[in-house]
């Protein structure tokens, strides 16, 4: 007989009731009419069926909304990662005079004018006028400057210092709009680094404490209002949190310590810290709570007292999800926008110091996007650092997510 | 959970706005500069003519301009030229040039802390500010602290207008703070005592204005009326009005004209920007 062959208590198995295990280890033998309940939960109803089929589209359609999403960023940043955009103000081609239209072909007007074949037919003689003579009048409006043949979206120009004309010495610069577009992405990169961990530094401490408070030292009483407190800090707007230091934070603290710059790293990084505690806190308090309390049990009952066991114990056992909320803050730290747009000053500076104002890759595009000419050079350089933006944080939740499963594994013993 | 939850929400915004885009009968988009004008001005209009219906909402000049070209907005406001590429498009679309009616002057205002003693700066001086060249506010006669520039975003007409004009073209310098929108950067002004910053007249409440020299021997020419109306301030623009050529025509060009008129310009000088002389206005 199978339960014969039960794991655990092979020895016991004769007395478990022979009868009660019948029904489940024989599907066909008939049973009697009260245990019909538990036969018709083992099939679905077709209406019962559907739905399911209907709540799983729904949930697939959030993955492949994500992927799309991705394909579309990926997709205008393209041109720019395979060195296909060209930003050079000077073009060696030669100018068609307008009088001269008749003594070409349409093939090389439309290749003159960028046009396609449709394009071309769609319009009347008028407009294709009109467009010859815009095309004089850009080139009599020409850049005269050394550096006006370079092509600055070349990834040369993108993460290395150049000596710009009017420039004493080679420096990142991001001036996209200027005679010559400069995209050097340093400063933004640097900007965005140095947001996130004044970020990272201000709050995992203040929300590690507060998870280990929570999970292990507070008594219910208090926990149960404790808990949902720090988490409403997520249900604060991140404009209001960004209004907020902007307005008062700034003020304050130059009052404080008395520095020059009024808007500055520090303030958009203090700011963005309380937009990342709450993230922080409630996934390292799921995880420390996570930890069975037989462990806590044990420790006890060999004497150590409760301070002992939140550190030495719990702590030490849930740290891989610790780790996890770490990586989630900074994630959510890196792609926080309307915050830094506001609080840090969003000066493209080369700077280490956190009394300096600094521009992060996500208020850049904020700022930036709603006036660039769609599909332009500026366009596709601000979806290429959206693509990279997406790429670290879907890098950080991924190696979050599967620190989380893995120490979930080993604390139920599945390993 | 929460990823799903913000799809959703998402989706329910993208909805909104869909329903939302419901074509009014004269729709004006554009420079956040003339947002105020607009409405003043589509008020005004619209007491008069109760039969039109104008609505308008900013976004900047670059934003109006696309929304010319894709043809969601009849009119768009731009506190700068419209360039050679947009241009371009603009032809592929109507199939003719974008008609471009200057309909205002605006006087850029440069704006200091109140408590700065500094009253007047040359407009070289000003370039060396905005450049970074000049660092310290005691280089053009003012206190011994550093200089703290705040500028607009470069997503901004007032930006590029200033950078041309002021600037001569070269670049800010990377230590400018900027801030979105001119009342921002009046706001940061005032709150700091060593800063400048720029913007529209419209914008001076809460820090002081300075005046400006054309080169170091010429008088400090206060933005005022006559000083802007006039061209004796050197640091001013035109605000236009962008149509597509089949549209000018009904309604829309009696608004046009009406803006032009006595009346629509008396709008422009309540609101805070300087109305077109009469030999300007076509």
């Amino acid at each position: 007989m199978r339960c014969l062959l039960h794991d655990n208590y092979p020895h016991h198995s004769h007395l478990l009731a022979p009868k009660a295990h019948q029904p489940m280890s024989h599907p066909g033998t008939p049973l009697p009419s009260d245990w019909d309940f538990i036969r018709r939960g083992r099939r679905k109803r077709p209406g019962e069926w559907v739905v399911e089929k209907i709540i799983f589209l729904v949930s697939l359609s959030a993955i492949v909304l994500i992927f799309l999403i991705f394909a579309f960023v990926g997709n205008k940043a393209w041109p720019v990662i395979i060195g296909k955009t060209n930003s050079a103000r000077v073009s060696q081609e030669r100018i068609i005079p307008v009088e001269d239209m008749g003594k070409h072909t349409p093939q090389e007007l439309q290749a003159y004018l960028g046009l396609s074949a449709r394009q071309w037919a769609d319009m009347d003689d008028e407009a294709r006028k009109a467009l010859m003579e815009l095309k004089v009048e850009m080139a009599h409006e020409k850049v005269e400057d050394k550096d006006a043949h370079i092509n600055t979206t070349s990834w040369r120009y993108l993460f290395l210092p150049h000596q710009w004309t009017g420039y004493d010495k080679p420096e990142y610069i991001w001036q996209p709009v200027s005679q010559i577009h400069k995209y050097n992405l340093v400063p933004l990169i640097i900007g965005s680094l140095k947001t996130t961990l004044v970020a990272l530094l201000f709050a995992v401490p203040l929300a590690l404490g507060a998870a280990i408070y929570v999970s292990q030292l507070a008594s219910t009483r208090t926990k149960e209002w404790l808990k949902p407190g720090v988490e409403m800090l997520a249900g604060i707007p991140s404009v209001v949190l960004g209004f907020f230091a902007l307005i008062v934070m700034s003020s304050f603290f130059q009052h404080l310590f008395g520095y020059e710059s009024r808007l500055n790293t520090l303030v958009s990084g203090i700011a963005l810290g309380l937009a990342v505690i709450p993230v922080v806190f409630s996934i390292a308090e799921d995880a420390l709570t996570s930890v069975p309390r037989s462990y806590v049990h044990a420790a006890l009952a060999l004497g150590s007292s409760k301070w002992q066991v939140a550190w030495q114990i719990v702590l030490p056992a849930a740290l891989p999800g610790v780790f996890a909320a770490v990586v989630l803050g900074f994630g959510r730290a890196v792609g926080e926008t309307m915050i830094v747009l506001m609080a840090s000053g969003n000066a493209s500076i080369v700077s280490w110091s956190i009394l300096d104002s600094c521009r992060t890759m996500t208020a850049t595009i904020a700022a930036e996007l709603a006036e660039t000419v769609v599909d332009g050079h500026h366009y596709r350089i601000l979806f290429l650092i959206g693509a990279a933006l997406f790429a670290v944080t879907f890098v950080s939740n991924l190696v979050a997510d599967a620190i989380i499963h893995r120490l979930k594994n080993k604390l139920e013993g599945v390993a | 959970m929460k990823r799903s939850t913000s799809i959703l929400v998402l989706l329910a915004a993208i909805g909104g706005v869909a329903l939302s885009a419901q074509a009014q009968r004269i729709t004006v988009k554009g420079s956040d500069t003339m947002v105020v004008l607009a409405q003043k001005w589509a008020e005004k209009y619209m007491a008069k003519n109760p039969k039109v219906k104008i609505q308008v909402t900013g976004g900047g000049s670059g934003t109006g301009i696309a929304a010319l070209q894709n043809k969601t907005t009849t009119i768009c406001n731009s506190s700068r030229k419209i360039r050679g590429d947009e241009i371009a498009v603009c032809i592929q679309r109507f199939g003719r040039r974008p008609i471009e009616h200057k309909v205002a002057l605006d006087g850029l205002t440069v704006y200091i802390h109140e408590s700065n003693p500094i009253k007047e700066l040359t407009m070289q001086q000003l370039q060396g500010i905005f450049t970074g060249r000049i660092k310290n506010w005691n280089e053009v006669g003012g206190p011994d602290a550093r200089i703290q520039v705040y500028s607009r975003e470069n997503s901004s007409g007032t930006y590029e207008f200033f950078k041309e004009v002021v600037l001569k073209n070269l670049d800010y310098t990377a230590s400018a703070k900027t801030i979105p929108g001119t009342a921002g950067v009046v706001q940061a002004v005032a709150k700091d005592k060593f800063g400048i910053g720029y913007g529209g007249a419209a914008y001076g409440k809460g820090a002081k204005h300075i005046a400006v020299k054309r080169d170091p021997n010429s008088p400090a020419i206060e933005p005022t009326i006559e000083t802007v109306v006039n061209g004796t301030y050197p640091i001013w623009r035109y605000l236009y009005c962008l149509l597509d050529p089949a549209q000018e025509k009904g309604e829309v060009l009696d608004y046009i004209n009406w803006i032009l008129t006595d009346e629509g310009q008396s709008v422009v000088a309540e609101v805070g920007y300087f109305p077109l002389p009469k030999h300007l206005r076509e």
